[in-house]
């Protein structure tokens, strides 16, 4: 019975991921050039992910979604990035938000109700936690959310917030009330309808163009119980770290695999010209396939590891131990570092013809879109965060 | 005991009030102790109290007030 259990789940995965393959393939790719030049939203993808309802995987089978974990997740970015890395990273982060919400909203009837909506009419949420004064610090606020009878009032001036104008909902964090310390944060749900959002600034960056991640001035107000009954700490630490290393590490392996395959397919058809001969490039593809397949072996062993402590006993305590968030954050900074430079030596490999912009191997956007690794989060703050942590772990 | 670890948090804790106005149970994130200052505390805990801890005691639930660090370090002197 289990057994079949079993196999009957692994057919819907390979089913889903058939379809996003199929999403990414012919929606995704093909729009991926002139999402990337207009620095627009990569809105073909996302409507074919809402209308097959992808954007309800990460919600729980009871509520109206498929449950999935972080290691089906992981494997669609890796597919969607392949063709647009822009359409990957929005789909990644809305799962991060549906994620944060769906492991930590408590009995809250409200926040139940929401994911069951979501699920019928598959909202997208954009996340809001950049903020002017803070920066990128995740775990610190300079807004608090002021919560008054059973309504909330919040106004936060936030740096950069992506697919923000094309969002239906935003999570948001924020200090826990007016006379909280900066680090006391509550991560807050406001409805788009309820929101007033003014643009402040541009996004024309040098890569992940069409994620439009512009700075907002939010003000939001909705109920009481739209703020998460669990402290942001806590969410932060088992829940939105975890999942946007591990997802963002899984959009990048798939920038990366993009890059090499197209190395692959530009020698292949040098060989064919001349069969008998190898290459002489054909060593770089092999160097190549070795740095891709040790980040995609590292990145999904990371992603099943989560999903099995998520299973086990005492899965709280695992994850937010100071041992699991160096874990997590060294994987950040390896697979960032790598991506890049796959890509990067798959650009030498391809030589001219991955050069140009306009040939089927080029490697411009690939290079471009992946060099936002090591900076969404600063791999130097990782470092500096592991570097302390370091000095009380024992490793034992 | 009590008064030497709210020496250390009043030293290294960098809380955004008086250690003294809190309880012993009140929760030291809460009262401002980000999780950097946390691990100072930490460092100067072992260093003042000559016990190390463990891994599995590196959790924020451990460090959150008073009495949990005075658990964690009685729980350690006892295991010797």
């Amino acid at each position: 019975m289990s057994t079949l259990l079993l196999e009957a789940g692994c057919a819907l995965q390979a089913e889903r991921l058939a379809a996003v393959e199929r999403i990414g393939r012919e929606l995704a790719g093909p729009n991926a050039d002139d999402v990337d030049r207009a620095a627009r939203f990569p809105r073909e993808a996302v409507d074919a992910l809402r209308r097959e309802r992808f954007l309800s995987a990460s919600v729980p089978v009871e509520l109206g979604g498929w449950g999935c974990g972080v290691a089906e997740l992981g494997a669609m970015c890796e597919a969607l990035a392949q063709h647009c890395a822009a359409t990957a990273m929005i789909f990644a982060m809305h799962h991060i938000q549906v994620a944060s919400i769906a492991r930590h909203m408590g009995g809250s009837q409200r926040l139940r109700r929401y994911l069951e909506d979501l699920s019928e009419r598959q909202y997208l949420i954009a996340s809001v936690t950049s903020e002017v004064g803070v920066g990128g610090d995740l775990r610190r606020s300079v807004a608090a959310v002021e919560v008054s009878g059973d309504r909330f009032v919040l106004n936060k001036d936030a740096t950069t917030v992506s697919y923000g104008a094309h969002a239906d909902d935003l999570l948001i964090t924020a200090r826990r009330a007016p006379d909280a310390a900066p680090n006391d944060q509550s991560l807050v749900l406001a409805h788009r309808a309820d929101t007033a959002l003014e643009q402040t600034g541009g996004w024309d960056t040098l890569g992940m163009r069409g994620t439009c991640s512009p700075g907002f001035k939010v003000r939001a107000q909705g109920y009481a119980d739209q703020v998460l009954p669990e402290p942001f700490a806590e969410i932060a630490s088992r829940t939105m770290v975890p999942y946007s290393h591990l997802l963002w590490c899984s959009c990048w392996t798939g920038i990366a695999s993009a890059a090499v395959g197209k190395v692959r397919k530009a020698i292949r058809a040098e060989a064919r010209k001349k069969p008998g001969t190898t290459p002489p490039n054909a060593l770089r593809l092999a160097e190549l396939m070795t740095g891709l397949q040790t980040l995609q072996q590292s990145v999904r062993a990371a992603c099943t590891d989560y999903d099995r402590i998520c299973a086990a006993p005492g899965a709280k305590e695992t994850l937010s131990s100071l041992a699991y968030a160096v874990r997590i954050n060294n994987l950040k900074v390896a697979s960032s570092q790598s991506a890049a430079q796959i890509v990067t030596q798959a650009l030498l490999a391809g030589g001219i013809m991955a050069y140009k912009n306009d040939s089927p191997f080029a490697m411009g956007r690939h290079l471009r879109d992946v060099h936002s690794a090591a900076l969404m989060v600063a791999n130097d703050r990782l470092l500096a965060t592991n570097a302390s942590l370091l000095l009380v772990l024992k490793d034992d | 005991m009590g008064e030497a670890i709210r020496a250390i948090i009043r030293e290294h804790g960098r809380l955004s009030v008086d250690v003294d106005t809190l309880g012993d149970e009140a929760d030291l994130y809460e009262a401002g102790m980000t999780s950097h200052a946390g691990v100072n505390v930490m460092l100067a805990l072992e260093d003042r109290f000559d016990l190390e801890f463990p891994d599995r005691m590196l959790r924020r639930s451990v460090f959150e007030s008073v009495a949990a660090i005075r658990a964690a370090i009685e729980e350690l002197q006892a295991e010797g």
